[in-house]
């Protein structure tokens, strides 16, 4: 693996935000993973997202844990901080840096390896924290950095590329998130840009622990025909139930969606989530029936994408552990210190 | 004759029936009356219904490391009755609730019985059964203030205090109190001829636990992220600095400024540490033993991507879940060395409650300034009980010192930015926090190699260039962490110790020159070793090191480190779960000078 920095020259048509940046001051360094890796496509997705909603591309935390696609923040957004942590353990890594700075955008990466198999116990207690992060699972199915061991999210009966089933029970993680209480729940697919751009724009402007897993398809070692995880599995059986555009204040509704019920959401924020839903009878802020939905739908071999759940009126770990407002890092000695006077009462009170 | 503020009391209880109230009193009736006392609580993992100990050491000469036997022995548990008078010294004391005959097999004619009915006492006072066992414990304090004379009215006024807010329960304890006093006064042989007197050895001194003590240095330092998982004898850390933090750092609308994150284990507490570092707070876990076992993965993490923290390790014996509720220093080399790899980590070694507190805010200072983990090395013994020290202070004047981090002004001045470039020949490179500035500071942190720029590289000379940086930044550390405290007459020989090993010292040091047998001593406070620990070594021709670790751990720290000659390192240890005495010290130095027959003699 090499660093290798982008050009910086760009096309002089490309778009210009109210901040002057394109979507190239989004970007990162060149990736290194396989070509035509669905990885590459999450990180794209992300850049697109993050250019749309003009957030500064420095005002991001960028966590991830060990693994292809912990590599990626690497490849997204260059002028903010990333944190290539230990395995399994992005989650408390994001934890701790959105307790210390809670005016960042936090972004997890992570792999169905990192977070199914060595790091579930993490996935599972970031939910229930309700950390304020986007936390993407760029879900392939197996270990690619170790060349093609099934990971927690294999499906039974899904083949290796020797033709070799997986013998053990999937874990699913949206089922998972949603059992824990996350109020923010979506599948989706790296070859659908439109459908995963605005999931991650309304995930970054979402309160709390927006989930989001990714089925990206591995071209070394998982894209075959015995594999539930492959480029042509996903098209040939994903369906998505709700659709989703996401507009931020500044910008100008112009959604022209498949045809389906409409529901336009309003997140705190003033920004607007439209809803298309596919089936009339899902209800996306029903918890359960999702629950229910998916299941039902997993059964029948389908593989159930877009936005799954949301609750938008919900709060963060700041406003359950009643932290002030300025980041703690910014605090200074006259916020911290207690002072003399108060450490002569502490040692009265030993006496 | 009478004995004055000399002496060894333990009570004998059986855990969860209220007694360490009443036994914490004690201790601090007696202080109160200026008498030096340490406390030791020798308590199990278990929260109803085991044996439970409490021991008082008195001593007018302020000598308060733990000294084995006991002078009067409480005695009210009936299951380590046994046991417990086997223990007493010959001439000391037998007190016990008499409501029970004392079997005669249990009998000694070396002791004094002092039986007093404390059950059939309390029968008519109280109808419902468990408030008589809860009173039993504050009846025999009662007794106690008449058998060695305490002054009565510091006990009725700790009563008051303690139950402030609670009216009611004051006159029915304070009735208690007089119910044991009024019965030893006409009863027993009160006072005894072991009795204690008001005195000023006390001085200016508080009387706190290490754990209280390490949390208020951790508020007053400026940690504003603490991540913990319960374990003994740690918890009491974060409990007690998220206490603290209620009461003294909030705003004027009552938000919090700081946060405490109970994790769901000691990989998480550590991950969190190191990702709110890494964004720019002060932040710290407290564990023990098992704990650090569980978090060197994200030490070799941190001590790689250079990340500053602080971890407190309240050490217990081990190995494994060992012995949880007791004592040891066993944890030397697994936190040295802690993590795969070519890791090392800058530890210090407190021995008192003020120096957890000075610890406790510098070694913030320390992690940032170094960018690398701080591991404090307490213990059970310091952190969970009640000893006497120095107060606690601050210089309002004092500056956190946040080590090299730049912000947006001075990166705009800067011209190149390497997060890794030594720049200052120190090896410790300049850091920002995620986002300070749109275009300059930006870096990836990763526990993978890279270059002086953050960038991955696999290069050869890059990544040795890096290990050799952390060799130099290691070598900075040794002249910035806390130096050793020398005393250097020059003996021929020396004696060196650390953390509690010092409560016992000035005893076994007094015991060794009645014997003829004088030491030089050096009190290490922190690894690496500073060049006076060096010297000290180089100097003396044998110098004893006192760990309480069966492997003598802080031995192999010497010898490993300063490539020193085990032979004239003497091991002396205790490491069998109580905190170590002067007796066993003593004993261990004057069997190498018997054995050995080496001159006890000054040098010319």
């Amino acid at each position: 693996m090499t660093f290798v920095a982008k050009p910086k020259v760009h096309h002089p048509l490309l778009p210009v935000s109210d901040l002057g940046l394109t979507r190239r001051d989004y970007e990162g360094s060149v990736s290194t993973l396989c070509a035509g890796c669905g990885h590459d496509s999450v990180s794209a997705a992300i850049v697109r997202a993050c250019a749309e909603l003009s957030i500064p591309p420095h005002r991001f935390a960028k966590v991830s844990g060990i693994g292809c696609s912990s590599k990626t923040p690497s490849y997204f957004l260059s002028k903010s901080h990333g944190f290539n942590s230990v395995h399994g353990r992005m989650p408390s890594v994001a934890t701790g840096a959105n307790m210390a700075n809670r005016d960042l955008f936090c972004v997890g990466v992570s792999g169905d390896g990192d977070s199914a198999s060595i790091g579930l116990g993490q996935f599972a207690h970031v939910v229930r924290r309700r950390i304020n992060m986007v936390y993407i699972v760029d879900n392939n199915g197996i270990y690619g950095l170790t060349k093609g061991q099934f990971s927690a999210t294999n499906d039974k009966g899904s083949t290796n590329k020797k033709g070799v089933p997986n013998l053990h029970e999937p874990i699913d993680l949206v089922s998972m998130a949603l059992q824990i209480g996350a109020s923010f729940v979506a599948r989706s697919f790296s070859g659908d840009k439109r459908q995963l751009v605005p999931l991650i724009k309304a995930a970054l402007m979402h309160r709390g622990v927006s989930f989001l897993d990714v089925i990206s398809p591995c071209v070394a070692f998982n894209n075959h025909n015995g594999s539930t995880k492959s480029y042509e599995y996903v098209r040939g059986h994903g369906g998505s139930v709700v659709n989703a555009e996401f507009f931020a204040r500044h910008e100008e509704i112009t959604a022209d969606y498949a045809p389906g019920t409409r529901e336009d959401v309003r997140m705190p924020d003033g920004s607007t989530l439209q809803l298309y839903k596919l089936d009339d009878d899902y209800d996306v802020h029903d918890r359960v029936g999702a629950l229910n939905y998916m299941q039902r739908r997993a059964q029948e071999g389908d593989v159930v994408t877009g936005l799954l759940y949301v609750d938008p009126n919900t709060f963060d770990c700041h406003e359950v552990l009643g932290t002030v407002d300025t980041p703690l890092n910014e605090l200074n000695e006259t916020d911290l210190c207690p002072g003399s006077a108060a450490l002569a009462e502490l040692n009265e009170s030993f006496r | 004759m009478t004995m004055y503020n000399d002496f060894v009391i333990r009570f004998a209880n059986v855990n969860g029936s209220g007694s360490a109230s009443a036994n914490g009193m004690f201790a601090k009736a007696l202080y109160r009356m200026g008498i030096p006392v340490a406390t030791r609580n020798i308590f199990p993992s278990n929260i109803q219904g085991l044996p439970t100990w409490f021991e008082v050491r008195v001593s007018e000469k302020g000598y308060l490391g733990r000294r084995e036997g006991v002078d009067i022995m409480v005695a009210m548990n009936a299951e380590t009755l046994a046991d417990d008078v086997a223990s007493i010294k010959p001439g000391g004391y037998l007190f016990y609730d008499s409501s029970k005959q004392l079997t005669w097999a249990l009998r000694r004619d070396d002791i004094t019985e002092i039986g007093m009915p404390i059950s059939t006492l309390l029968l008519p006072e109280f109808a419902d059964p468990k408030q008589r066992g809860l009173f039993k414990n504050i009846v025999y304090l009662g007794a106690l203030s008449a058998l060695l004379n305490i002054e009565f009215e510091v006990i009725t006024g700790m009563v008051s205090t303690q139950y402030k807010g609670k009216d009611d329960l004051i006159a029915p304890n304070i009735h208690a109190l007089e119910i044991g006093r009024r019965y030893a006064l006409d009863y027993l042989d009160a006072p005894l001829p072991i009795q204690v007197r008001r005195s000023d050895g006390v001085g200016d001194r508080i009387m706190v636990d290490g754990n209280t003590a390490a949390a208020l240095g951790s508020l007053y330092g400026g940690a504003t992220v603490c991540a913990w998982y319960p374990i003994t004898p740690s918890t009491s850390v974060a409990e007690a600095f998220e206490k603290y933090a209620n009461q003294l750092r909030k705003d004027e609308s009552g938000r919090r400024k700081f946060a405490v994150v109970q994790s769901e284990d000691e990989l998480s507490a550590i991950g969190i540490v190191i990702g709110a570092a890494w964004n720019g707070a002060r932040s710290f876990t407290v564990t023990s033993g098992p704990g650090v076992s569980l978090m060197s993965e994200f030490l070799g993490l941190a001590y790689f991507a250079e990340i500053p923290m602080v971890l407190w390790d309240i050490q217990r014996a081990g190995p494994s879940t060992g012995m949880p509720t007791r004592t040891q220093q066993g944890d030397l080399l697994s936190c040295a060395y802690a993590s795969h790899g070519d890791t090392k980590h800058p530890l210090l070694f407190p021995s008192t409650p003020r120096e957890c507190f000075d610890f406790g805010a510098q070694s913030l200072d320390l992690a940032d300034r170094l960018q690398t983990p701080i591991i404090i090395l307490s213990d059970l013994e310091l952190g969970m009980n009640d000893s006497l020290c120095d107060p606690f202070a601050w210089d309002t004047k004092q500056r956190y010192d946040r080590g090299k981090v730049l912000n947006a002004e001075q990166l705009e001045e800067a011209g190149q930015f390497g997060r890794y470039l030594d720049v200052d020949g120190d090896g410790i490179g300049y850091r920002t926090y995620p986002g300070t500035h749109p275009e300059k500071g930006a870096f990836f942190t990763r526990g993978t190699s890279r270059d002086e720029f953050a960038a991955y590289t696999e290069s050869p000379d890059a990544y040795q260039r890096n290990m050799e940086r952390l060799v130099y930044k290691w070598e900075t550390a040794a002249k910035i962490v806390p130096q050793a405290v020398v005393h250097d007459a020059g003996e021929a020989a020396g004696i060196l110790y650390y953390g509690t090993s010092a409560a016992p010292m000035t005893e076994t040091l007094d015991m060794l020159a009645e014997d003829g047998i004088s030491l030089d001593r050096i009190r290490v406070r922190a690894f690496p070793f500073g060049e006076e620990v060096m010297t000290f070594l180089e100097r003396h021709e044998i110098v004893f090191v006192v760990d309480q670790n069966r492997d003598s751990q802080m031995r192999t720290l010497l010898v490993n480190e300063l490539e020193l000659d085990p032979a004239a390192l003497i091991p002396g240890r205790y490491y069998a779960g109580l905190s170590i005495s002067a007796d066993t010290i003593y004993s261990q130095v004057k069997a190498y000078f018997e054995v050995t027959r080496r001159p006890r003699i000054k040098r010319a």
